[in-house]
Protein backbone atom coordinates (compact mmCIF):
# COMPACT_ATOMS: atom_id res chain seq x y z
CA UNK A 1 0.00 0.00 0.00
CA UNK A 2 1.69 3.21 -0.81
CA UNK A 3 2.03 6.17 2.12
CA UNK A 4 1.44 9.46 -1.05
CA UNK A 5 -2.13 9.68 -2.36
CA UNK A 6 -2.19 10.42 -6.29
CA UNK A 7 -2.81 13.98 -5.63
CA UNK A 8 0.38 14.29 -3.65
CA UNK A 9 2.49 12.37 -6.10
CA UNK A 10 0.91 14.95 -9.06
CA UNK A 11 1.63 17.87 -6.77
CA UNK A 12 5.75 16.20 -5.80
CA UNK A 13 6.06 15.54 -9.78
CA UNK A 14 5.36 19.98 -10.45
CA UNK A 15 8.18 20.19 -7.40
CA UNK A 16 10.20 17.88 -9.43
CA UNK A 17 9.94 20.17 -12.57
CA UNK A 18 12.76 22.30 -10.85
CA UNK A 19 15.34 19.90 -10.46
CA UNK A 20 18.35 20.59 -12.22
CA UNK A 21 21.05 17.93 -10.57
CA UNK A 22 21.21 14.25 -9.13
CA UNK A 23 19.87 13.78 -5.82
CA UNK A 24 21.18 11.11 -3.60
CA UNK A 25 18.81 10.17 -0.72
CA UNK A 26 20.64 8.09 1.89
CA UNK A 27 18.31 6.34 4.17
CA UNK A 28 19.29 4.79 7.73
CA UNK A 29 17.83 1.59 8.94
CA UNK A 30 18.18 -0.61 11.77
CA UNK A 31 15.63 -4.18 11.66
CA UNK A 32 16.09 -4.52 15.66
CA UNK A 33 16.04 -0.74 15.85
CA UNK A 34 12.18 1.04 15.81
CA UNK A 35 11.74 -1.49 12.38
CA UNK A 36 8.59 -0.51 11.13
CA UNK A 37 9.58 3.25 11.12
CA UNK A 38 12.43 2.36 9.12
CA UNK A 39 10.52 0.24 6.64
CA UNK A 40 7.81 3.33 6.30
CA UNK A 41 10.99 5.51 6.17
CA UNK A 42 12.43 3.68 3.36
CA UNK A 43 9.16 3.04 1.58
CA UNK A 44 8.70 6.93 1.59
CA UNK A 45 11.51 7.88 -0.15
CA UNK A 46 11.07 5.27 -2.21
CA UNK A 47 8.16 6.21 -3.69
CA UNK A 48 9.57 9.38 -3.74
CA UNK A 49 12.43 8.99 -5.68
CA UNK A 50 10.10 7.01 -8.40
CA UNK A 51 8.99 10.74 -9.80
CA UNK A 52 11.94 11.76 -11.13
CA UNK A 53 15.22 10.00 -12.79
CA UNK A 54 17.68 12.55 -10.91
CA UNK A 55 16.90 11.19 -7.24
CA UNK A 56 19.02 7.87 -6.22
CA UNK A 57 18.23 5.98 -3.44
CA UNK A 58 20.51 3.86 -1.06
CA UNK A 59 19.55 2.08 2.24
CA UNK A 60 22.59 1.67 4.80
CA UNK A 61 22.15 -0.27 7.77
CA UNK A 62 23.40 1.22 10.78
CA UNK A 63 24.84 -1.99 12.65
CA UNK A 64 26.28 -3.42 8.99
CA UNK A 65 27.30 -0.43 7.56
CA UNK A 66 29.16 0.94 10.56
CA UNK A 67 31.87 2.95 8.62
CA UNK A 68 29.86 4.90 6.08
CA UNK A 69 27.25 5.74 8.82
CA UNK A 70 29.59 7.12 10.71
CA UNK A 71 31.03 9.32 8.31
CA UNK A 72 27.42 10.72 8.08
CA UNK A 73 27.77 11.30 11.54
CA UNK A 74 23.82 9.58 11.32
CA UNK A 75 23.26 7.95 15.09
CA UNK A 76 19.54 7.71 15.01
CA UNK A 77 17.08 5.94 13.06
CA UNK A 78 15.38 6.17 10.85
CA UNK A 79 16.81 8.80 9.25
CA UNK A 80 17.69 10.51 6.10
CA UNK A 81 20.45 12.19 4.41
CA UNK A 82 19.70 14.48 1.63
CA UNK A 83 23.24 14.99 -0.47
CA UNK A 84 23.55 16.98 -4.14
CA UNK A 85 26.45 18.09 -5.47
CA UNK A 86 27.77 17.61 -2.10
CA UNK A 87 26.53 16.87 1.34
CA UNK A 88 25.07 20.11 2.41
CA UNK A 89 24.82 18.83 5.89
CA UNK A 90 20.65 18.33 5.31
CA UNK A 91 19.55 15.30 8.02
CA UNK A 92 15.63 14.09 9.13
CA UNK A 93 15.02 12.36 11.94
CA UNK A 94 12.28 10.34 12.27
CA UNK A 95 9.81 10.01 8.97
CA UNK A 96 8.96 13.13 7.00
CA UNK A 97 5.28 12.95 7.25
CA UNK A 98 2.60 16.32 7.22
CA UNK A 99 4.83 19.02 7.75
CA UNK A 100 8.27 17.47 7.50
CA UNK A 101 7.13 16.04 4.29
CA UNK A 102 6.91 19.57 2.51
CA UNK A 103 10.48 20.38 3.95
CA UNK A 104 12.17 16.99 2.98
CA UNK A 105 10.78 17.65 -0.88
CA UNK A 106 11.79 21.21 -0.55
CA UNK A 107 15.03 20.00 0.55
CA UNK A 108 15.44 17.94 -2.53
CA UNK A 109 14.77 20.93 -4.41
CA UNK A 110 17.56 22.55 -2.90
CA UNK A 111 20.07 20.02 -2.64
CA UNK A 112 19.73 19.97 -6.59
CA UNK A 113 20.09 23.05 -7.45
CA UNK A 114 22.19 24.28 -5.25
CA UNK A 115 20.22 27.53 -4.77
CA UNK A 116 19.41 28.57 -1.20
CA UNK A 117 16.50 30.88 -1.43
CA UNK A 118 17.78 33.36 0.91
CA UNK A 119 18.81 37.51 1.63
CA UNK A 120 21.41 38.73 -0.02
CA UNK A 121 22.22 39.84 3.59
CA UNK A 122 21.72 36.74 5.21
CA UNK A 123 24.35 34.76 2.44
CA UNK A 124 26.61 37.60 3.26
CA UNK A 125 26.41 36.94 6.71
CA UNK A 126 26.87 33.11 6.36
CA UNK A 127 29.37 33.67 4.13
CA UNK A 128 31.60 35.06 7.04
CA UNK A 129 30.99 32.19 9.85
CA UNK A 130 34.30 31.22 11.62
CA UNK A 131 32.72 28.38 13.44
CA UNK A 132 30.87 25.03 12.67
CA UNK A 133 27.04 25.70 13.42
CA UNK A 134 24.43 22.62 14.09
CA UNK A 135 20.42 23.38 13.45
CA UNK A 136 18.52 20.88 15.14
CA UNK A 137 14.66 21.49 14.39
CA UNK A 138 12.23 19.94 16.43
CA UNK A 139 8.78 19.52 14.92
CA UNK A 140 5.77 16.99 14.98
CA UNK A 141 4.04 15.83 11.80
CA UNK A 142 0.57 17.73 12.02
CA UNK B 1 11.48 25.16 9.09
CA UNK B 2 12.83 25.49 5.80
CA UNK B 3 15.39 28.26 6.72
CA UNK B 4 17.93 26.09 8.40
CA UNK B 5 18.15 23.62 5.29
CA UNK B 6 19.07 26.64 2.81
CA UNK B 7 20.99 28.20 5.36
CA UNK B 8 23.09 24.66 5.40
CA UNK B 9 23.23 24.48 1.35
CA UNK B 10 24.31 28.09 1.78
CA UNK B 11 27.51 27.65 3.89
CA UNK B 12 29.60 24.36 4.41
CA UNK B 13 29.65 25.21 8.08
CA UNK B 14 25.76 24.91 8.28
CA UNK B 15 24.43 21.64 9.21
CA UNK B 16 20.57 21.23 9.21
CA UNK B 17 18.78 18.73 11.06
CA UNK B 18 14.98 18.07 11.15
CA UNK B 19 13.46 15.95 13.76
CA UNK B 20 10.37 14.29 14.29
CA UNK B 21 9.90 15.52 18.19
CA UNK B 22 7.57 12.25 19.07
CA UNK B 23 9.28 9.71 17.15
CA UNK B 24 12.81 10.86 19.32
CA UNK B 25 10.73 11.33 23.34
CA UNK B 26 14.59 10.95 24.20
CA UNK B 27 16.28 13.26 22.18
CA UNK B 28 12.77 15.60 23.01
CA UNK B 29 13.44 15.63 26.49
CA UNK B 30 17.02 16.16 26.54
CA UNK B 31 16.12 19.33 24.71
CA UNK B 32 13.10 20.11 26.37
CA UNK B 33 10.53 20.29 23.60
CA UNK B 34 7.34 21.85 24.67
CA UNK B 35 6.24 23.30 21.77
CA UNK B 36 7.19 23.21 18.28
CA UNK B 37 9.12 24.01 15.97
CA UNK B 38 12.21 24.17 18.43
CA UNK B 39 15.47 25.01 16.51
CA UNK B 40 18.10 24.48 18.80
CA UNK B 41 21.48 26.16 17.76
CA UNK B 42 24.84 24.54 18.82
CA UNK B 43 23.33 23.35 21.95
CA UNK B 44 23.47 27.03 22.98
CA UNK B 45 20.49 29.08 21.80
CA UNK B 46 17.24 28.03 21.38
CA UNK B 47 13.73 29.18 20.38
CA UNK B 48 10.62 28.24 19.88
CA UNK B 49 7.98 28.78 16.84
CA UNK B 50 8.44 30.48 13.22
CA UNK B 51 10.81 33.45 13.23
CA UNK B 52 11.38 36.28 10.43
CA UNK B 53 14.74 35.53 8.30
CA UNK B 54 16.89 37.76 10.14
CA UNK B 55 15.84 37.06 13.36
CA UNK B 56 17.10 33.25 12.58
CA UNK B 57 20.41 34.58 11.42
CA UNK B 58 20.50 37.00 14.33
CA UNK B 59 20.12 33.29 16.57
CA UNK B 60 22.44 31.31 14.00
CA UNK B 61 25.26 34.58 14.77
CA UNK B 62 24.45 34.44 18.52
CA UNK B 63 25.34 30.83 18.53
CA UNK B 64 28.84 31.03 16.86
CA UNK B 65 29.47 34.25 19.06
CA UNK B 66 32.56 34.33 21.65
CA UNK B 67 31.03 33.71 24.98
Amino acid sequence: MSIMTERDRAAVRKEFERLTGPVKLVVFSQELQAGDLCRQNESLVREVAELSDQIAVEVLNLAIDRERVQAYGVEQVPAIVVEGARDYGIRFYGVPLGYEFSNLIDAIVLASTGQPVLAEETLASLRTLAADVDIKVFSTPT
Amino acid sequence: MRLAQHMAVASERVRSTAIEATEFPELSRAYQVMGVPKVVINDRVQFEGAVPEKDFLGAVLQAVSEP
